[in-house]
């Protein structure tokens, strides 16, 4: 089974690894203590103390609280709330719902048309990062891309279930 | 049959056919009753040949996988047509007697499964009675609704016998170009239900003793109208068929009969158990949604019939749930009704789809087979497009709807790699396989004729987590995208390449962008008139969606020129447009004089009359980007802008980044500039951005006084509609009445 070291696995999150290397990497076994080292460089690489229980998405993290609450929370420090309620019901939120706010980043013609389907932009409150874009029919329900089952992957997958005492 | 192999055994047809005296129908019965039972194929609990016997086992797999691929390969240089030749469209596969596929080959491997599903059908309706299954026959089958995807794949499928027993069926399958439907090509639409989607062949047998009957060569020949290729296509997945039964035999006779019945079960059960592994492997457990849309605005289109000049929206609201045992459980609950019109997609394609694409992500090795599709689950809403509860609708070109409402697998698989840190592993996703230009009449060689044109198997992947999307290199049906040779199309279809490139624009915006898509112009030349359609395109919506930031690829467009002046131009030696390239700045307008210029969001219409010097722009689409469109490296926009990716004026709007062209004309980044830039970019992005509260608020009321266009309002109500679970949902999130309904009825 491969291995790989912190630093391979830092460049590969800075997308400074070699393609060759990467391409070695998707052809080979699975490393099965990814999750921790990943798990370890996420928590060196952001300025504030809550241990990180997961990488939900880039820039995004549930981590755990010290009251052992679980919050989504940004490598900025702005949190979003609690795991379980969608985060992005607690962002900033930019619509492309007209021609031109679409042109913006489509020609004409390359576009939707927001008529049809506009662009959600949801942006952290504390960093201005573009977290996710949705691209819906107007009036669609805020999507909820991911539930994680946090407590089934480290006790049935993991065999390490977290203390929640 | 090879020399020196053991001949098969022609069986009495009041004799059972299947294992131990069984009848075929008893043994599929008896292995769906065994599995729901203990939860594994054939109850299988020990693996015991490959436990004992592991070298032998693999080879055993790596025989009957050669013979799959050896067959393809072969039977690819037999065919005529550019569809299987260039682009490679057909795949092998082996299945056991009950119909689970043991292995196949490379290709279009959505059909393994379409194919297993045919298989079973005539199992389940008692073909082994009537009309007979005997060691060399011949069965075709085209039908969706049985097992396939449109009627332009056609299936190739022979039982394979053993000393009276049936020990397995071959099946090949290959894409048509013309299918004889109500208008020229293989994927025609615009009428109404399946009776204009040409010939249709059901688990039809179509010889015996290994010959086709010269009945069925004479009918499909006068049903279609490209006929040489389809009946050199048939021979094609004949020669491939009967190269997979030697190979069976040659195994059979090295390793002996009961070893192989032992090797089948086994290498199914084994494919359950390692993908159910491989989920816990490298996923996460847990809820992922992600829904996706088409459009067909056909509202005020005359080419199409009455029936189908509807707007309508489809929604394919995927969610997928990861299982605490590796259970992969897919459901598109909520999705809309089916339509009149060509785009709907019966379970069996989306069985091969979800195939397909786990074969292309969670399990991309050559030790692929049925065991993949037992543990997964996949629920298709009855009534809904992807489980019509008419069987006489139209299906002809189902991947319309079936690829975009498949884009949520890819993005949420991306989800759970992210999480589990195997960051090589993730893409932003697939765009649609767009456009697709096809049609007929009268060709170039003066006869009538029809054509497909699959250069749209070259689409631009989404961005992976660590660069840029591919350009123009694939399509999610099939792994082995190939645009095809320019002058082999050229060489079929009445239409001259005045240009192939890669068009500006087309990636999705992002930290890595999508690669970038294809744009073709076209020439009508050495024909009085054709009948083209634009299809299998996105014009209002975008078929896909970024992720972690990134932005969807290209929506498209419908660009026609009737009337043109290009005769002149040719006469007179002048300049001609190669490209659309930026459409606010169309390079063919600004260079070609028409009575006609159809220019518009139209993506996807019916059929339309084109004449000699018309012209026809095929525009592509590129992949999804990943990531925060202002943290890309400016050196990577700059590249973008020399290597005509990027419109300049898009550099700073979209990317923040400032950058000068100099005298000979490169673009150079000013870094400074563009890190001032972004950082005013991350302000203004706070200032006109609102809280999600204030947008909801607003978005409810919009809801209330139903302020949407009707395909839309549609959409919301047949959902709605169709699922009592989705009508909560919609209801319970918008805090609406519990008696609300989006349209009066």
């Amino acid at each position: 089974m491969a291995q790989y070291d912190l630093e391979t696995l830092r460049q590969l999150k800075r997308g400074e690894l070699p393609f060759h290397l990467v391409h070695e990497m998707q052809s080979s076994h699975k490393d099965s203590d990814r999750f921790f080292k990943m798990l370890a460089i996420a928590q060196e690489s952001v300025p504030w103390d809550d241990r990180i229980l997961l990488p939900y998405a880039e820039h995004l993290y549930i981590v755990e609280k010290p009251d052992k609450s679980r919050v989504v929370k940004c490598d900025c420090g702005h949190e979003f709330g609690d795991y379980r309620r969608n985060w992005k019901l607690s962002a900033l939120v930019y619509v492309r719902d007209t021609e031109e706010k679409i042109n913006e980043i489509y020609p004409n013609m390359l576009g939707c048309d927001p008529e049809w389907m506009h662009l959600r932009e949801y942006i952290c409150p504390g960093c201005g990062t573009l977290l996710e874009v949705e691209a819906v029919p107007p009036g669609y329900p805020v999507v909820f891309d991911f539930q994680p089952d946090i407590d089934t992957f480290y006790e049935k997958w993991l065999k390490k279930p977290l203390n929640r005492e | 049959m090879g020399e020196g192999l053991k001949p098969s055994t022609a069986v009495h047809p009041q004799v059972a056919i299947g294992w131990g005296g069984k009848t075929l129908k008893e043994m599929l019965e008896e292995s769906e009753r065994v599995f729901k039972e203990t939860g594994r194929y054939a109850g299988l609990d020990r693996l015991s040949l490959r436990e004992e016997h592991p070298i032998r086992y693999e080879r055993i797999f790596s025989l009957l996988r050669g013979g799959l691929v050896n067959a393809r390969e072969t039977a690819l240089n037999i065919s005529a047509s550019p569809i299987v030749k260039e682009i490679g469209e057909l795949c092998f596969a082996l299945y056991t007697p009950e119909g689970d596929s043991i292995a196949l080959s490379t290709g279009i491997i959505v059909h393994v499964h379409t194919m297993s599903d045919a298989i079973k059908f005539m199992i389940r309706n008692n073909w082994e009675v009537s009309p007979g299954i005997r060691s060399g026959d011949i069965f075709s089958n085209n039908n969706s609704i049985i097992g396939d995807v449109h009627t332009a794949d056609v299936h190739t499928i022979i039982p394979i016998f053993w000393e009276g027993e049936i020990i397995g069926w071959a099946g090949g399958v290959t894409h048509e170009i013309d299918v004889g439907a109500v208008t020229p090509g293989s994927m025609a639409f615009g009428h109404e239900d399946r009776y204009g989607d040409g010939l249709l062949l059901s688990c039809e047998k179509a010889g015996e003793n290994d010959e086709f009957y010269q009945s069925y060569l004479k009918k499909v020949s006068d049903s279609v109208r490209a006929e040489m290729y389809w009946v050199l296509d048939e021979r094609t997945r004949l020669a491939g068929c009967h190269m997979i039964r030697d190979q069976v035999y040659r195994v059979i006779q090295e390793e002996g009969i009961e070893t192989y019945k032992r090797f089948i079960r086994e290498v199914i059960e084994e494919g359950r158990r390692s993908f159910k592994e491989r989920v816990k492997e490298v996923t996460f457990p847990g809820i992922y949604e992600s829904p996706r849309f088409t459009d067909v605005p056909w509202k005020d289109d005359p080419t199409v019939s009455h029936k189908a000049r509807r707007d309508t929206l489809m929604h394919a609201p995927l969610t997928i749930q990861i299982g605490a045992d590796g259970d992969f459980n897919m459901s598109y609950e909520g999705a809309n009704k089916w339509g009149y019109h060509s785009f709907n997609c019966a379970p069996s394609p989306m069985q091969g789809a979800l195939w397909v694409q786990m074969t292309q992500s969670l399990i991309p090795n050559d030790k692929v087979n049925d065991g993949a599709y037992l543990a997964t689950s996949l629920k298709l809403p009855y009534g809904s497009w992807c489980n019509p509860d008419y069987e006489k609708v139209s299906t002809t070109l189902s991947w319309h709807f079936l690829i975009p409402a498949f884009t949520g697998l890819i993005r949420s698989l991306a989800r759970a790699y992210y999480s589990r840190g195997y960051l090589e592993e993730i893409s932003a996703s697939f765009p649609l396989t767009g456009n697709i230009l096809q049609g007929g009449g009268k060709n170039h060689y003066g006869v009538e004729s029809a054509f497909t044109n699959f250069e749209m198997s070259s689409e631009g992947t989404g961005a992976m987590y660590f660069k840029d999307g591919e350009d123009s290199t694939a399509a999610m049906w099939n792994p082995e995208g190939d645009m095809g040779e320019a002058e082999t199309w050229e060489s079929l279809e009445p239409l001259l390449y005045l240009g192939r490139s890669l068009k500006p624009m087309t990636p999705g915006p992002g930290k890595y962008r999508g690669g970038a898509g294809i744009e073709s112009v076209r020439m009508l030349y050495r024909t009085d008139e054709q009948t083209l359609f634009n299809g299998l395109a996105d014009g209002h919506v975008f078929g896909s969606a970024g992720i972690f930031g990134g932005y969807p690829g290209n929506a498209g467009y419908r660009h026609s020129l009737h009337g043109t002046n290009m005769k002149e131009i040719i006469q007179n030696q002048l300049p001609y447009p190669t490209r659309d390239g930026d459409p606010e700045h169309s390079e063919v307008d600004e260079v070609i004089r028409a009575e006609e210029n159809v220019f518009d969001k139209h993506a996807t219409a019916g059929p339309q009359i084109f004449r000699e010097y018309d012209i026809y722009v095929s525009v592509h689409r590129g992949g999804p980007g990943l990531g925060d469109v202002l943290e890309r490296d400016p050196h990577l926009v700059e590249k973008d802008l020399n290597e005509g990716y990027l419109l300049p004026r898009y550099a700073e709007s979209i990317y923040g980044v400032v950058a000068e062209q100099s005298a000979d004309g490169t673009w150079k980044a000013d870094l400074e500039k563009t890190a001032a830039r972004r950082e005013q970019m991350r302000k203004e992005r706070l200032a006109r951005a609102i809280p999600a509260e204030a947008f909801l608020e607003r978005e409810r009321d919009r809801i209330l006084h139903r302020d949407f266009i009707e395909p839309v309002l549609e959409m919301y109500q047949s959902s709605m509609d169709l699922s009592p679970e989705w009508r909560e949902k919609f209801l319970k999130f918008w805090d609406l009445p519990e008696d609300f309904r989006m349209v009066s009825g």
